[in-house]
């Protein structure tokens, strides 16, 4: 393995994998934190309008789930491309980093929004009583109970979602967004460099570990302060 | 209708829907409960107990008829009214319900910050209110860390933070070890007697009801079959529900004592 490793990362393999590292990165930080705001946004919505929600409202709801289930049935590839003319009006240009951000958070934000309302669904409906029977608005049933409680199983999910957005951000490489996706299929499959495909493999292997780990970690924190 | 009644209910009726059928859950409920009462509604599971209680601080909307508690109908507050009445009324539950990602003290500060009370008052009104219930020592404790007693306790804690009129009680006791139950009740007892705190008591257990209540209704497949002193209903049971729940009970007693010398 360390032989692979010292064969592969040679200084010409750094060159380019650096800058593409840094792309990746750009990417899946502002892809993610554009998830995480409009994910948590619509994933209240869609808690607080179900049928038996603190804010019923049928319709909206349906029509609502319906959007999002539609924009999760698109390919991301479909997305990224359908997308592109709105990130040319945006950004200035349909390629890049920076254009490819509006595609990919499209691609997210359903997925995430579905995973914030599940983590909300698991809190027991008597807390949500108890908070009722002592006169709590809704908004702070919402956020003094509801996101508390089920903050170690949303963590768990923005893992598992953050995950989600780095494999996006790779294949996002295809339509000329850079970063290790785009190492991977200029260099690696293009023109044959085997190392390369092999460094951008090994550097997105890495990533996605320590977003892992780290979710494990920040939830396994809060579970272990709380006496669960 | 007298009144001196504290708490009115009228000709209540509640009926759930399911896809198949509609099942008529209370059924013409007329009760009255006196201030400072430890009142009991008792039926086998199903009867309309619980739901009658939650239609007081109505976390289930009856269909028709009205309650009132004081001066006020509570059937025909607006939603803010109801939330304002909300915070004058505690409930307490059978599976306790604490916020799990707050402390005792983060627990017991919640309806105060509902209320809207400022910090320093929140802050001495939980040490008040801990001490009454014998948790002081437990005050940064999660409920992780309590046992089943102890967060009950914590929970008629949380009910009464912000000195409710009522406290209601649905099968409180019934997840608790006897002893522990005993214990939980011994505590609404003496609250009830500092306080004057009127108390509605849901259970399936005639314990509970010989323990602590004074007044108690017995429910039947969604109708009051039966109402009166606790004295009145345990010697001379009409009630099918009440024939029953006598009979094990002295049965019970019977094997128990049986057991107890020996033979």
């Amino acid at each position: 393995m360390i032989e692979v490793i010292k064969k592969v990362f040679t200084l010409d393999t750094w060159k380019v994998i650096l800058p593409a590292i840094g792309d990746t990165l750009f990417m899946t930080v502002f892809t993610t934190v554009l998830m995480a705001i409009f994910g948590v946004l619509l994933g209240v919505a869609l808690f607080l309008t179900q049928r038996d929600g603190l804010r019923p409202l049928r319709v909206f709801n349906a029509v609502f789930g319906a959007i999002i289930n539609a924009l999760r049935s698109l390919p991301s590839m479909v997305i990224i491309i359908l997308t592109m003319p709105l990130a040319k009006l945006i950004v200035g240009k349909s390629w890049g980093p920076a254009a490819v951000i509006i595609a990919l958070t499209l691609t997210c934000v359903p997925m995430f929004a579905r995973m914030v309302e599940s983590s909300f669904l698991e809190v027991p409906r008597g807390k949500v009583e108890a908070a009722k029977s002592i006169g709590a608005r809704t908004w702070e049933i919402m956020f003094k109970v509801v996101l508390p409680e089920s903050l170690p199983s949303l963590i768990r999910n923005f893992t598992i979602a953050i995950i989600a957005v780095i494999s996006v951000t790779a294949l996002a490489g295809f339509f000329g967004a850079g970063g290790l996706g785009d190492v991977a299929v200029r260099f690696g499959w293009n023109r044959f460099l085997t190392h390369m495909m092999v460094a951008a493999v090994l550097v997105l292997i890495v990533i996605v570990e320590f977003v892992q780990i780290g979710g494990d970690i920040w939830a396994k924190h809060v579970v272990r302060k709380r006496h669960l | 209708m007298s009144n001196n009644a504290f708490i009115r209910i009228e000709h209540l009726y509640k009926t759930f829907s399911t896809q198949k059928e509609q099942i008529e859950v209370l059924k013409d409920i007329n009760l009255e409960i006196e201030k400072g009462d430890i009142f009991g509604i008792v039926g086998f599971s199903g009867a309309g107990k619980s739901t009658l209680l939650r239609c007081i601080n109505r976390l289930e909307e009856p269909d028709s008829g009205s309650v009132f508690v004081g001066e006020q109908e509570i059937t025909a507050l607006a939603h803010d009214e109801l939330l304002a009445f909300r915070r004058k009324l505690g409930m307490i539950f059978q599976q306790f319900n604490l916020l799990d990602s707050r402390t005792v003290r983060g627990n017991v500060s919640f309806p105060l910050e509902v209320a809207r009370l400022n910090r320093a008052d929140i802050a001495r009104r939980v040490d008040e209110i801990l001490e009454l219930v014998d948790l002081s020592d437990r005050i940064s404790f999660f409920p992780g860390q309590l046992s089943g007693g102890q967060k009950q306790r914590v929970g008629i804690a949380r009910a009464l933070a912000n000195d409710p009129v009522v406290l209601l009680s649905d099968e409180a006791t019934s997840a608790l070890d006897p002893q522990i139950a005993l214990s939980v009740l011994d505590l609404l007892r003496s609250i009830n007697e500092k306080l004057g705190l009127t108390i509605i008591v849901v259970t399936h257990q005639l314990e509970v009801v010989k323990y602590a209540c004074r007044h108690i209704a017995v429910l039947e497949a969604g109708s009051i079959v039966e109402q009166g002193s606790v004295a009145q209903v345990l010697t001379n049971p009409t009630s099918d529900t009440m024939q029953v729940f006598v009979k094990v009970n002295s049965n019970l007693t019977a094997g128990a004592l049986t057991e107890g010398s020996g033979i």
